[in-house]
């Protein structure tokens, strides 16, 4: 049931990067499909993180026209240590969660980047404020859905006790 | 003391990131040291996933439709008494026939560019984008089945777009010009100086390899030279933006003529690029 939800959110996430590309002027920083992966690293650990990192990186590699498998290998290391991270440390917090979505998304930047110059594939020239601003960008993003997935029950729960009390 | 079990967790853990640093390895260097065309899981893969775009394009469309004719429309005739019925429905037909002459100007320009080129097009509409920010591609919605194939040039009134890299039977890839792995044979239009004109992975080119004697100026345009076999001759690229003189080599800026952020429509050159010497119509400066 979990493996499905996350294929699913992998492919919504996928989707959605895809589709809003298309109407957001200029470069989409956002890399909706890491968020994802961090985002159930975080939540089940460092054998999820590394499942959904592999499967995301690999779906997202075979749709791009990159070599299949730097993406998915960066996205697994960086699924499997977010995971390693949200089991060894408190990260309950917003600011500790968005300090682990900028972290894993310059680690990522670092891997993808890294292997694509290492065999002479791609030049990314000197992408360091493009890093930073997406690593800032996924953050935000990752940080909210966090805040929103775990508000959004309470707030619906107490919605529907005020209509029970006013009865 | 750490329970067995939780070690056993851990070693397990450790043997699959390992295996699937393994496997990924493998994958890429059975990639990297291959000189074939389109891998297959990548043709398949991009297939599939090409009609869920398609799917996707037309429920945005179709909501966007719905939002713009109906949810709209009644929401002014929810604010307006009914004396202003019969005006909202006017402004409603004037907004309908407005978006009607902007996609026919659209389409007759892309027939007009279609009819003045001497090559075998083929109209397509982009139905998606990149899936990752790393790369610059967008998804077209004509494959192999309309008889697209690798290398194919993808242009617009504009000028051109980019190159066709992943054709599956009913959608493809297009990498376009400003992705930083794209290139075209250049040359200015004013003064024939030669070069190669690089995607930069933003919003501008670059020109590269222009010879320091060459006689280059801010707002020369650049058009295609016709040299790498995938663009036709003399389709506009783009103008000379900025100059920089002061290294060994010039620093040539251009701002594309592409405005690639709004293309809706493009044109896929179907037969081999044109060697003839007369500029084609996109190229007019």
């Amino acid at each position: 049931m979990r493996i499905a939800g996350l294929a699913i959110a992998t492919v919504v996430a996928l989707v959605a990067q895809t589709t809003l590309a298309r109407f957001v002027s200029g470069t989409i920083v956002v890399d909706l499909v890491l968020v994802v992966v961090v985002y159930a690293a975080l939540l089940a650990g460092p054998v999820t993180g590394l499942l959904t990192g592999t499967f995301a990186g690999l779906l997202q590699d075979a749709l791009s026209i990159g070599v299949i498998g730097i993406g998915g290998l960066a996205k697994t290391i960086v699924g499997f240590l977010a995971g390693v991270i949200g089991t060894q440390f408190i990260v309950s917090q917003a600011p500790s969660r968005f300090v682990v979505f900028f972290a894993a998304t310059v680690l990522h930047a670092v891997i993808f980047m890294g292997l694509y110059q290492l065999l002479g594939l791609r030049d990314f020239g000197a992408p360091y404020g493009k890093v930073l601003e997406q690593a800032f960008a996924n953050a935000v993003v990752g940080t909210v859905a966090f805040q929103a997935a775990e508000l959004l029950p309470g707030a619906v729960e107490r919605r529907r006790m005020n209509r029970m009390r006013r009865r | 003391m750490i329970p067995m079990a939780r070690l056993e967790t851990r070693s397990r853990a450790g043997y699959l990131l390992l295996a699937a640093i393994v496997g990924h390895v493998l994958l890429i260097s059975a990639q990297v040291n291959s000189k074939s065309g389109v891998p297959i899981l990548e043709a398949v893969t991009f297939g599939a996933f090409a009609e869920l775009q398609r799917g996707t394009a037309a429920l945005t469309g179709s909501v966007r439709r719905t939002w713009n004719e109906y949810i709209a429309l009644r929401q002014v005739r929810e604010e307006n008494e009914a004396l202003k019925h019969r005006l909202a429905e006017t402004e409603i037909q004037v907004q309908e026939q407005r978006a009607l002459a902007d996609r026919t100007r659209s389409l007759a320009e892309l027939l007009e560019l279609r009819q003045s080129l001497d090559l075998k097009t083929t109209a397509a509409e982009i139905i998606g984008a990149a899936s990752t920010p790393d790369f610059r591609t967008v998804t077209i919605d004509k494959g192999s089945q309309e008889g697209l194939a690798v290398d194919m040039a993808v242009i617009a009134p504009a000028g051109i777009v980019g190159r066709v890299v992943i054709p599956s039977q009913r959608a493809s890839k297009v990498q376009l010009l400003i992705d930083r792995n794209a290139a075209a044979g250049a040359i200015v239009a004013r003064s024939r100086a030669q070069g190669v004109v690089v995607g930069t992975g933003e919003t501008r080119l670059r020109m590269d390899y222009v010879s320091t004697s060459s006689d280059v100026v801010v707002g020369d345009t650049v058009v295609t030279s016709g040299v790498d076999g995938i663009y036709p001759k003399g389709l506009v690229i783009g103008r000379v933006d900025n100059i920089d003189k002061t290294s060994g080599a010039w620093q040539i800026g251009i701002v594309p003529a592409v405005d690639f952020s709004s293309l809706e429509q493009v044109l896929v050159v179907l037969a081999p690029t044109s060697t003839s010497d007369a500029p084609q119509q996109g190229a007019r400066p």
